[in-house]
């Protein structure tokens, strides 16, 4: 896939991307999330992820709150409050205590968002970039994976991440993340996330297929009256040259934790560098000038 | 979340189903919502308040996993190490025996202390050799390490020779070596922390490798004017006053460029640190200059010039992981771009 290949700084990936192999992603579709979480059992199953502790956030439905070197798929459960009449009344019974005072009904509406996030697998992708190790690496797939041997824990890729999706794990010292199943990929199975999703809302495909179903995904939602459906990570011209993994959502990606305009840091290095390079020409300059004027 | 008082669920809301007295045959969304205290940060009555998305309030990035006092010490020793292996070449070619046996010791010692703590802050310390098993010009911790390791060992060699007497023209070649090493091991640190998506230290990336530069010069011609007798250690005091005040000076252009990202290095924590450290940097230099025909005035100013640096390198540190912990630096300037570009967009498409 020319996706792959089209990184800004060269050709550094061009020679572990196969080219008769597509590149495959997800689209997250949340429309139809259900928040079930089916994914993030799955994920934790099949790729023996630790659990985190039995933690209760209290500020919604969602325990796992982030992604992590231990979540690795991660259900989001926003609640906003909207005006009532704007919701749809099922005649079933509310979800929350009754309100003491008899409250005004008029704003009691509640809109519930669900998205499952995951490691973007991002065509310019930071993680990869800034490990000093070789750890990280673009596979045949056109994913970008963690190897364990390898790792060093030196936790570069952990702020380079513009999502951040990586993070340490703690009692082991290295970086973990999504793999999208490197291993089941090889042999044809799509990604266990995937696999469970019970509404298809993680869709897993060749990522050019993906876009065009998004696409269209997006247009039949606007033609159905929901103008706030939008696509997020979907388009190549983006500041991480696409994701791997893509979303619709129905809220600005803030509002789930997303990044609104992520950039790959390295897209600046170049001028980094420059800027080292005169700093560094200065202080030079500063100690051949402090042994050349003076007496002592 | 927001209870049910009207005993009707309000839950699983579908957006299309809002109505919309103008439109009722073609229901628009109407459940944009208004900003919850969950989900909108707001920091009304301050100065400046900015209202802004996001998940709970959580932050967006992760902040880094680096450890204190490893990281930011190893920022420090790096620099001073850098700065005195130049110092240590320059005392030998002018004839200063004195300042150059201590300058490469510093810079040996530096460089010790730097690699220890580097080492120390990996996951898995026993696989440090891994950072040499590839170069990444796309990785400054990849480039430093590669500065990095040869430094450690021509500074080292360097030091030993002068101590020892023991051939000083290899000790020159390796001196002269680590000199040449010591400016990018003393400015590289800078692209480290910028080449990140945090964004306090991103935004910063013209000015923190001047500002490092400044800190380590500072730092490293500091703790020679202490340790060196005066009769030689003129350079080392002019380099620690020019070290002082390209320090303050890039700090100060940092902070008058970064808008709302300067507010992690003059608030909290990594403000009060960064305060001190001006005051020290400015104090410490002043004391070097005025210490110049006495000795123990030289020596408290270079204590507290080095003082000043280590707390510099703290205070940066500490201010990068404010910006990265807090979702209103990651959101408002990323909103305020894509806002920019969808109005930009808007307007070209009607022309």
């Amino acid at each position: 896939m020319s996706d792959v290949h089209t990184d800004p700084l060269g050709s550094l990936l061009r020679d572990s991307a196969r080219v008769d192999q597509p590149r495959v992603g997800f689209f997250t579709d949340t429309s139809i999330c259900i928040g079930c979480k089916a994914c993030e059992v799955a994920c934790k199953a099949w790729n023996e992820v630790p659990d985190h502790g039995y933690e209760l956030t209290g500020m919604s439905y969602d325990n796992t709150t982030e992604l992590g070197a231990n979540d690795w798929r991660h259900v989001a459960f926003v609640e906003q409050s909207v005006p009532a009449e704007s919701v749809t009344e099922l005649g079933l019974p509310g979800f929350g205590p009754p309100d003491p005072q008899g409250g005004d009904e008029a704003d009691t509406g509640v809109r519930w968002l669900r998205s499952s996030d995951v490691c973007k697998h991002c065509t310019h992708a930071a993680c990869l970039d800034v490990c000093p190790t070789g750890s990280l690496f673009r596979t045949e797939f056109g994913t970008v994976v963690v190897q364990p041997d390898i790792c060093n824990g030196c936790g570069y890729c952990v702020p380079a991440c513009p999502y951040g999706v990586l993070d340490q794990r703690k009692e082991d010292g290295r970086v973990f993340k999504c793999t999208m199943c490197y291993d089941r990929l090889s042999v044809n199975q799509q990604p266990a996330c995937a696999q469970a999703c019970p509404t298809d809302s993680i869709q897993f495909g060749e990522l050019d297929e993906l876009r065009e179903r998004a696409d269209r995904r997006v247009a039949e939602l606007h033609d159905q009256g929901v103008d706030v459906a939008r696509l997020y990570g979907q388009d190549p011209d983006d500041g991480v040259g696409g994701d791997g993994a893509f979303f619709l959502l129905l809220d600005k990606p803030e509002v789930y934790g997303f990044p609104p305009d992520p950039v790959v840091t390295t897209r600046d290095l170049p001028s980094m560098w420059r800027h080292v390079g005169m700093a560094a020409a200065s202080l030079l300059a500063a100690g051949a000038a402090a042994f050349v004027g003076g007496h002592r | 979340m927001q209870p049910s008082q009207d005993g009707h669920p309000t839950a699983g809301a579908d957006p299309t189903d809002g109505t919309q007295p103008a439109d009722g045959a073609q229901p628009t969304d109407t459940t944009q919502p208004t900003d919850t205290a969950q989900e909108s940060a707001t920091q009304s009555g301050l100065p400046g308040a900015v209202e802004f998305d996001s998940y709970y309030g959580r932050p967006v990035l992760k902040a880094p996993v680096w450890k204190q006092p490893d990281v930011p010490l190893y920022l420090f020793a790096g620099g001073f190490a850098g700065a005195s292996a130049v110092l240590a070449e320059g005392a030998g070619f002018t004839g200063r025996p004195a300042l150059q046996r201590w300058a490469r010791s510093a810079a040996a010692g530096g460089a010790m202390v730097g690699t220890t703590a580097l080492i120390h802050d990996l996951g898995r310390p026993e696989r440090f050799l891994n950072m040499l098993r590839i170069f990444r010009p796309t990785s400054p911790l990849s480039v430093g390490s590669w500065i990095l390791a040869p430094f450690g060992g021509l500074s080292t060699l360097a030091a030993a020779s002068s101590l020892t007497g023991i051939a000083p023209l290899l000790g020159r070649a390796a001196g002269l070596g680590a000199a040449a090493l010591g400016t990018p091991m003393a400015t590289y640190t800078a692209a480290l922390l910028s080449n990140t998506a945090v964004p306090a230290w991103h935004e910063a990336y013209r000015e923190l490798p001047f500002w490092f530069a400044g800190s380590s010069a500072a730092a490293a011609g500091g703790l020679s004017i202490a340790a060196v007798p005066i009769a030689q250690s003129g350079p080392a005091r002019r380099l620690a006053v020019a070290g002082a005040v390209l320090d303050i000076a890039a700090e100060q252009l940092a902070e008058r460029r970064l808008g709302m990202l300067a507010e992690p290095y003059h608030e909290g924590r990594p403000g009060k640190l960064l305060k001190v450290a001006r005051g020290l940097t400015a104090g410490g230099a002043a004391a070097a200059v005025v210490g110049r025909r006495n000795r123990a005035v030289s020596i408290l100013g270079g204590v507290v010039l080095a003082a000043g640096s280590v707390l510099t390198r703290f205070g940066v540190f500490q201010a990068g992981l404010a910006s990265a912990k807090d979702p209103k630096y990651t959101v408002v300037p990323q909103r305020e771009r894509a806002d920019a570009r969808a109005h930009t967009a808007t307007y070209s498409a009607k022309v």
